[in-house]
């Protein structure tokens, strides 16, 4: 059976591969932390020897489009280009290549469909940041081959809160019954507080930084219950319009397990959002 | 009102480099074009079978033919797209880094919560 090796949650930031290769007077003053920070958090993964790359993010309308919305989507193709035109001019993201674990993909689908999960797929998916940005921070050899799942975090209506921690809790055991003797790094990105395109974007931080504290309290404690209780769809908006990618988090809560403290954990304050990052060992670390 | 339609015009836009310079050079003009030519087309249908209802009202129309951010916020356009698009068309214009979002949440510190729902 497979192993996980390692439960991985972050926020995903754009900007980190611009900032982390600039040089010369185009550096922004706070890459070098960032940049320490980053290498730090990239180690709790190399630390972990994964085999098998478990990617949650979600597609930020690039190939998911209004006319035709899975709320959660499996990736089950033998290769995934990655990032998009659009991503390339604002953020200066290169093209990226990555090889597909379909075995992986295959289990996932028939489990979770049997689990409850009406779980869409695509077999033909170019992937964009909310997956390239954890491989740029956290495996920049790009060597491993992925599953890439993307929920919708975007386009309302969205599942509910709960919904998202489910289908972590499933992907776990699911993960954990594939026949494969090899060891797995489930990794999901979303966000803190975050306002785009409203009034309160681009500020000298977070647009809510006491919902920041909160959530990474719940994120480093494993409080799925009290999350749970203080989330809601109507109440995310508040810390921020974009506040919805904090369910990406809720779902890596799902995945790591109610009460389960993480192992590692850092953040960043940085203008426009708080960056996070918690690692989980389950077993641990003997795993 | 159709918030989908203008959602699709500020998509369709953005990935497509020429578009996004046609655009920012004509607005007016890129908006009547594309409502004639492309509001009804599927996207991932390439043989030419098209919708037949798609089109904007007066409002979304103005909106749109002069990029107005904060009519498409109200009208409940989604905001990452208006964002994404606007970025592209206008950061150049600004010295500053983050000037052109900076200047863009200023136009919009008259909203209060809840903001319009961009619910499609």
């Amino acid at each position: 059976m497979a192993t996980i090796a390692a439960v991985i949650a972050s926020t995903h930031h754009p900007f980190y591969y611009r900032a982390s290769t600039s040089t010369g007077a185009e550096r922004p003053d706070f890459a070098d932390e960032w940049v320490a920070k980053i290498t730090s958090f990239r180690e709790t993964l190399t630390r972990a020897n994964p085999d098998v790359l478990v990617l949650v993010g979600s597609d930020h309308f690039h190939q998911i489009w209004l006319d035709n919305m899975p709320q959660f989507l499996v990736g089950k193709a033998p290769f995934y280009d990655a990032n998009w035109y659009n991503e390339e001019r604002e953020f200066g993201l290169p093209k990226m290549f990555f090889k597909g674990q379909e075995n992986l993909s295959a289990h996932i689908l028939r489990s979770g469909l049997d689990a409850g999960f009406d779980l869409a797929f695509s077999n033909e998916l170019r992937i964009d940041h909310s997956v390239t940005c954890p491989m740029i921070t956290l495996r920049p050899e790009c060597d491993l081959p992925i599953v890439p799942i993307y929920t919708n975090i975007f386009a309302p209506p969205l599942p509910q809160p709960k919904r998202y921690v489910q289908l972590g809790q499933a992907i776990r055991d699911i993960v954990e019954t594939w026949p494969e003797n090899l060891r797995v790094a489930i990794i999901g990105t979303g966000h803190l507080s975050l306002e785009l395109g409203g009034p309160r974007q681009f500020g000298p931080h977070g647009p809510d930084p006491e919902f920041d504290r909160k959530a990474v309290e719940w994120i480093a404690s494993g409080d799925i219950e009290k999350a749970l209780g203080e989330v809601s769809l109507e109440s995310l908006w508040e810390p921020g319009n974009a506040t919805h990618g904090f369910l990406d988090f809720m779902l890596m809560m799902g995945v790591a397990g109610a009460g389960q403290a993480a192992d590692y954990v850092d953040t960043l304050d940085l203008f426009h959002t708080m960056e996070a990052y918690f690692t989980w060992y389950p077993k641990g670390g003997n795993a | 009102m159709s918030k989908y339609l203008l959602d699709k015009f500020l998509y369709t836009v953005d990935r497509d480099p020429e578009l996004v310079e046609r655009y920012r050079e004509d607005p007016r003009a890129t908006v009547e074009w594309w409502e004639a030519e492309r509001a009804n087309v599927i996207l991932n249908v390439l043989t030419g079978e098209k919708s037949t209802w798609l089109k904007f009202d007066d409002v979304e129309r103005e909106a749109l033919a002069t990029f107005d951010i904060v009519k498409l916020f109200e009208l409940g356009a989604h905001p990452f797209l208006s964002l994404t698009l606007g970025i592209a068309m206008f950061e150049r214009d600004y010295e500053e880094p983050l000037g052109y979002q900076l200047h863009y949440a200023q136009m919009l510190k008259h909203f209060e919560m809840p903001y319009p729902d961009i619910t499609t």
